[in-house]
């Protein structure tokens, strides 16, 4: 009689039932709380056509050449102290094989105020570089040539005057705005949700927002109008679901907006670009990377009816997580950030930035900064993952993670509909209360030790080497503030005033905002001023805080 | 019958200009849940109207967050303004991205401890106790 050979999967469940488990009280669900089984197998694939990267709905990736056609790029945020300083940062990084830049600008040019006002006290220059005006910006690119690089410029609130001030260096360079190529952040939604660097309230911001992208579209068409950023929800505490939820809710609502205006979602859908965190569960990143393409493909095909392959297609650049990384033992940084980098290369990122082992005590230093840069080198020429497309696709596991991903993002999508969509639920405090619960229960994970962070709540070490840390100048904060004042007294007073006034009145109507601020930036004046110009339409924003 | 004793109570703000209130939020959270009275500000506070609130709320400590790198700037001028309006008995602590070498310099400018990065929840709550053991929170 012949035995009927017992299902292999059956023989394993069995095995593993009656095997022993460790118990340290760990979680074995994902950091984000997704519950994880110890194995996947063809059982948990879901049933779906093959799919192959550059094809709808791009799971697998945009391109159909991964990085074999061309590799991410090599984007490294930074940016302190004066523009001239951080030109010498930018010619060092560039001499050092980066391949775009990346501004990171000082707390007070982010929240539109000058140096010399009374609350940038302290703050100049500290967490990126301080601009004032158009004279600081033709500093920070000076022998910079801005037709052959790409930058990004991390700044929301006050997003179009920046951008202008870029647009008036490339005039000056001979430049013309058609051939400058790079991203602005210009993403103010999560600024209410997560980074709160937020000025106007929604309305006029989300206008400021909707007429940047419109001027691009005819004027700087190289150029990603918006950034629509997870980082920042994440980092302030979200999971990973709710980040990537909350950021495609949020780019439905600035395609919305722009339909509202009049746009066809062709016309600027495909300068629409993402920025994602990524944290240190490695499946769940990359599960969340694939997700983020299949469902935005969907949303922007279906639900807004796009035409063109490209408004389909989800481009996103990445930062590893800030949050992931310890004051502790901080040289463990880099292999953090080794790890996070590979998950946003094996998620198929068009674009990377690798932070620095000290970024969690100051700015990095410039050998923090070059280790940073070095591990995404050492990933793209020594490992070989850039030589296989998708490598994950087809895993057991990265599928149906994704999956739960997708089904996760859609149960958000719905909750904010019924709020009455993004506006609504921020104001609401739907998702500030989210991402803080978040925050908190993973808190107390490590305050239970259901998780481990190593060197904060296990692996810890008594004595500690303090390692070298960037410093600020104090004099800098003085000699900025001497430099905008020079800037002001210099100019023609008349030229400014004017354009200031047209923009204000532009303001008051509804035409688009952008040519009048690029006037004002053209004649000198400075951010502040402008921003207190806009100010006096359109009224500040403060937020009911929630605990 | 032994005499009710007040709960401690605590201003908790974010001074300066960035608006990263994770932290403040997790650290509210938990000292509320550890049975003291907590007042949130919200972002953006100056050193003036941080102490406005801690003088109107009664408050006996004040907690700072900061991550923008303005501690030291932005500590001592709470502290000083404390001193301005003769309320140095309210008690500042802080806590955010703040380099070891710093911490020495505010304690010395009257901020009464530091926490960074990483500091346990229970090691805030048990200073607060050792500091006010005569009106501990339940």
């Amino acid at each position: 009689m012949k035995v009927r050979a017992r299902d292999p999967k059956e023989v394993w469940q069995e095995e593993f039932e009656s095997a022993s488990v460790r118990e340290d009280g760990l979680e074995t669900s994902t950091i984000s709380g997704v519950p994880l089984q110890p194995l996947y197998t063809s059982d948990d694939r879901p049933e779906r056509a093959e799919e192959f990267p550059g094809q709808y709905p791009y799971t697998r990736g945009i391109h159909p050449s991964g990085y074999r056609g061309r590799l991410w790029t090599m984007r490294q945020f930074s940016g302190f102290a004066t523009a001239e300083e951080t030109n010498r940062r930018y010619t060092y990084l560039l001499a050092n094989g980066q391949t775009g830049l990346s501004v990171a600008f000082d707390m007070p040019t982010l929240m539109g105020q000058d140096s010399d006002a009374p609350t940038s006290r302290g703050e100049v220059g500290h967490c990126g570089v301080a601009i004032d005006s158009l004279a600081d910006m033709e500093t920070l690119f000076d022998g910079i040539p801005l037709g052959e690089i790409t930058t990004s410029m991390t700044i929301n609130s006050p997003a179009a005057i920046l951008l202008c001030m870029y647009i008036a260096v490339g005039e000056k360079q001979g430049v013309p705005a058609s051939r400058l190529g790079g991203t602005l952040q210009n993403d103010i939604l999560k600024e209410f949700i997560a980074q709160k660097e937020f000025i106007f309230p929604p309305a006029p911001s989300m206008r400021l927002v909707v007429d940047s992208i419109e001027y691009c579209a005819k004027e700087v068409p190289k150029w990603n109008t918006i950034s629509i950023s997870g980082y920042h929800i994440r980092e302030a505490g979200s999971t990973a679901a709710q980040e990537l939820a909350f950021t495609l809710a949020d780019g439905m609502a600035y395609v919305d907006a722009c339909i509202e205006r009049g746009m066809h979602v062709d016309d600027f859908a495909s300068r629409l670009s993402f920025f994602f965190d990524a944290h240190i569960d490695f499946f769940e990143e990359i599960a969340k990377f694939r997700a983020a393409r299949r469902i935005w493909a969907r949303w922007m095909r279906e639900r807004y009816g796009a035409r063109q392959e490209r408004s389909w297609k989800l481009r996103f650049h990445t930062q590893t997580a800030g949050v992931s990384l310890t004051a502790q033992q901080p040289e463990l940084n880099i292999a953090r950030t080794a790890i996070e980098a590979l998950a946003a290369v094996l998620g198929g990122t068009q674009s990377l930035h690798t932070n620095a082992m000290d970024e969690v005590l100051a700015l990095p230093t410039d050998r923090a900064a070059r280790i940073a840069l070095r591990t995404q080198q050492l990933l793209a020429y020594e490992t070989g993952v850039a030589n296989t497309i998708d490598p994950l696709g087809g895993s057991y596991f990265i599928e149906s993670l994704t999956d739960e991903m997708e089904r996760q993002a859609e149960t958000y999508f719905k909750r904010i509909e019924e709020i009455g969509g993004v506006i609504p639920a921020i104001e609401a405090g739907f998702f500030q209360k989210e991402i803080a619960d978040a925050a908190f229960r993973y808190q107390q994970e490590l305050e239970q030790k259901r998780r481990i962070m190593v060197g904060i709540n296990d692996f810890t070490v008594d004595d500690e080497e303090p390692i070298e840390i960037l410093r600020i100048d104090p004099r800098l904060e003085s000699e900025q503030v001497v430099r905008v004042r020079d800037v002001r007294g210099k100019r023609d007073q008349a030229k400014v005033s004017n354009a200031l006034n047209r923009m204000r009145k532009a303001a008051a109507g509804t035409d688009n905002l952008m040519p009048y601020i690029l006037d004002a930036v053209r004649a000198y004046a400075t951010e502040g001023e402008i921003m207190h110009a806009l100010i006096e339409v359109f009224g500040t924003y403060t937020e009911t805080a929630v605990v | 019958m032994p005499t009710a004793t007040k709960p401690i109570r605590i201003v908790v703000a974010k001074v300066g200009l960035d608006g990263h209130d994770r932290g403040v939020k997790v650290v509210a959270r938990a000292l509320r849940d550890a049975g003291y009275e907590v007042i949130y500000t919200g972002l953006r506070q100056t050193p003036e109207m941080v102490v406005d609130a801690a003088l109107q709320e009664d408050a006996q400590v004040i907690g700072l967050s900061i991550h923008s790198g303005a501690h030291m700037t932005l500590f001592p001028a709470v502290v000083d303004e404390l001193k301005r309006r003769q309320a140095t008995d309210i008690v500042v602590f802080g806590g955010g991205i703040i380099p070891d070498d710093d911490i020495a310099a505010l304690k010395k400018r009257g901020v009464a401890e530091i926490f960074t990065p990483g500091t346990p929840l229970q090691e805030i709550v048990d200073w607060l106790r050792q500091r006010f053991p005569e009106r501990a929170a339940t």
